[in-house]
């Protein structure tokens, strides 16, 4: 990390950390600095550079005041700049673009703390906030997946576990499960759950609107101790070095898989052909993707599913 | 003591400047001004000329609202500089707790995305006033928003500030690179992805561009006009018609017994029989369905109408023929 802030990085930090010293005065150095996201030296020569500032004339009465002492900070004599700049541009169309895709994936019955906040926020920033509108994230109104993520905010608030009857695009069935849930995120657009399913023993991510049917249980739904959150990406998914290695010759009209998923490798051959290598851990997957593509996609190896894809070929056309 | 860098130098100069115009009732001049600050007094008449219209230009940058006015006790009409306090500052809008818990999700959201630095400073604007949050209140939720596309910084400057840019684009049909010249209109997230609608000025009409499809940088073209957002302009209605085909009539399928869950959840009727159901799917776009029917293989059977019928057995002999005698 050898990036350096700018004088006006430090300005903008410093126009900040004055009003929030001055109403929380006799505040911990390390909680200072957790909230600045800065080192506990920084907020220090932060300290160190506001005492020798103050309003015009700088006789000792203009200076402001500024003291550490014992880890715990003062700041006094600073009332030009005892309130917050106003938000700027970025800094209003990051919290609103934001909020408004909650607004949108949120049952209008329980989004009133939203719609409130979007409100102020909008009549705060005035003229920054406009441009707002011009950066959005677009939700598909799924009113079945509103629904769920409110049973399983009050599921999560009680500690209960959850029933779910689960279609998994990827194999194409239903299933039931027992579900322990430890948080809901939304990524890209749709919201997942993520706890400890009882089926699979083991954390898991569930697509709420793939979810069809969602009961909140009587039971204790505490996920196990050594049930951990994992980081997730932009991609959801992600392939492991376990899995088969398969190759496969996609046509230039199917060159969207390697955008859609995570792919070993692209060589790309004559006239916008490309040479794919995909890890997969369910070749049933892989199965119906290439079915999907009609004849877009050749499968190279492994030749048992070469030979598995022909001889369903050949049974369909036998019976249609 | 650890001397000052000339950084924390310039960090005192422009807060000794903010503190200075917030504190004037009056326009100062450029002349009042350098005597007023002090880090301004050492510097020859030529370096304090330069080094405030800098000032001046860093802190707009900021957002600080510093006005021009003219001195109104001037026999001439000198200009002078001050900030007006109702325009500096936050406005005293009260956010409740349970106000402040979300715009906390919402500034969190950012976290691992491009605002991730400006989001986290307007949390901690509005919380100066040292109201608290009741994060009991959105309790497991976790909203995150991704920009992994790496031109998303240069697009929404663009799309922001209302510029022409210029960048080579990879077509989905075929990988075809082409150079484009767009006037951005908005800049959209659409199940995960990044999408600038715009206007290509090549082309002469409106377009879509998915970000994951620039290829290389996008810059701001050197020939502007100004241009305007057509005021009925709906992303995501243009979005989704990009993607869109034609809906064709009721389709008439065959599915093997507990296979096909996401085609049944779509049909309009479904009559269960002991080996195969059948179903009926109203108002699908046959290039949306046709994959779909495709990737169950032998355990879908389409009879009708022809169109379907023939375009999902042109794509089974497709599969075959492909896989014939391809193993090495």
């Amino acid at each position: 990390m050898t990036t350096f802030e700018s004088a006006t990085e430090r300005l903008d930090r410093l126009l900040t950390l004055v009003p929030w010293l001055m109403t929380n005065q006799g505040i911990d150095l390390a909680q200072v600095a957790a909230s600045f996201d800065v080192s506990q030296e920084q907020i220090v020569d932060d300290l160190q550079l506001l005492f020798v500032c103050g309003t015009p004339g700088h006789m000792p009465d203009d200076l402001i005041e500024a003291s550490w002492e014992g880890g715990k900070l003062y700041v006094g004599n600073a009332e030009t700049i005892a309130t917050p700049l106003r938000l700027g541009r970025d800094e209003a169309l990051a919290l609103i673009v934001a909020l408004r895709a909650l607004a949108a994936s949120t049952d209008p019955a329980n989004r009133d703390a939203i719609d409130r906040a979007l409100m102020k926020l909008e009549q705060a920033s005035g003229e920054s906030g406009s441009v707002a509108n011009r950066v959005s994230f677009a939700v598909e109104d799924d009113q079945n997946a509103a629904h769920h993520l409110e049973r399983l905010r009050s599921a999560l608030s009680d500690h209960r576990r959850v029933s779910i009857t689960y279609l998994a695009a990827s194999r194409d069935e239903s299933t039931d499960r027992d579900v322990d849930p430890m948080r809901v995120v939304q990524v890209g657009g749709y919201w997942y759950l993520e706890g400890w399913c009882h089926r699979a023993d083991d954390v898991r991510l569930f697509r709420l609107d793939r979810i069809e049917a969602l009961k909140v249980l009587e039971q204790d739904g505490t996920p196990p101790e050594h049930a951990t959150s994992r980081p997730i990406g932009p991609g959801v998914f992600r392939p492991s070095e376990q899995d088969e290695l398969v190759l496969l010759v996609l046509e230039p009209s199917a060159a969207w898989v390697v955008e859609q998923f995570p792919v070993e490798s692209v060589v790309e051959l004559a006239d916008g052909y490309l040479e794919v290598g995909i890890r997969v851990a369910d070749p049933q997957w892989l199965t119906r993707l290439i079915w999907r593509l009609g004849g877009q996609a050749r499968v190279i190896s492994p030749a048992s599913l070469v030979e598995s894809i022909r001889h369903a070929a050949q049974k369909a056309l036998a019976m249609g | 003591m650890v001397r000052p860098s000339p950084a924390a130098v310039k960090t005192e100069r422009l807060l000794n400047l903010v503190i200075c115009l917030l504190y004037t009732r009056r326009p100062l001049s450029k002349a009042r001004i350098r005597k007023l600050v002090p880090q301004y007094q050492d510097s020859s008449p030529d370096a304090f000329d330069r080094m405030f219209e800098r000032d001046k230009d860093e802190l707009r940058e900021l957002g600080i609202p510093l006005r021009t006015e003219a001195i109104v006790e001037s026999f001439e009409d000198d200009l002078g500089y001050r900030i007006d306090e109702r325009e500096y500052r936050l406005p005293d809008v009260a956010f409740s707790a349970d106000e402040l818990a979300v715009i906390g999700l919402a500034s969190r959201a950012w976290s691992q995305a491009s605002l991730a630095g400006p989001a986290a400073q307007a949390l901690r604007k509005l919380q100066a006033s040292g109201l608290e949050r009741d994060d009991a209140s959105v309790l497991g939720l976790e909203p995150l928003l991704h920009t992994a596309e790496p031109q998303f910084e240069a697009v929404r400057k663009a799309v922001v500030q209302q510029y022409a840019i210029s960048f080579s684009y990879r077509s989905g049909r075929d990988r075809a690179l082409s150079d484009r010249k767009v006037e951005p209109w908005a800049l959209t997230n659409w199940h995960g992805r990044w999408y600038l609608t715009g206007f290509d000025q090549d082309r002469q009409a409106a377009r879509v561009f998915r970000l994951d499809r620039f290829s290389g940088k996008a810059s701001k073209l050197r020939k502007q006009q100004t241009y305007h957002v057509p005021a009925e302009h709906d992303p995501r209605a243009m979005i989704t018609a990009s993607q869109s085909g034609t809906a064709t009539s009721a389709i008439q399928l065959r599915l093997r017994s507990g296979k096909g869950a996401s085609l049944r959840k779509q049909a309009a009727r479904i009559t269960t029989g002991e080996v195969w159901d059948e179903l009926t799917v109203e108002g699908a776009r046959l290039d949306r369905i046709v994959p779909d029917i495709l990737s169950l293989g032998p355990d879908a059977i389409v009879t009708a109408p022809e169109e379907a019928r023939v375009a999902v057995r042109a794509a089974i002999q497709r599969i075959l023929s492909t896989h014939q005698g391809s193993e090495a």
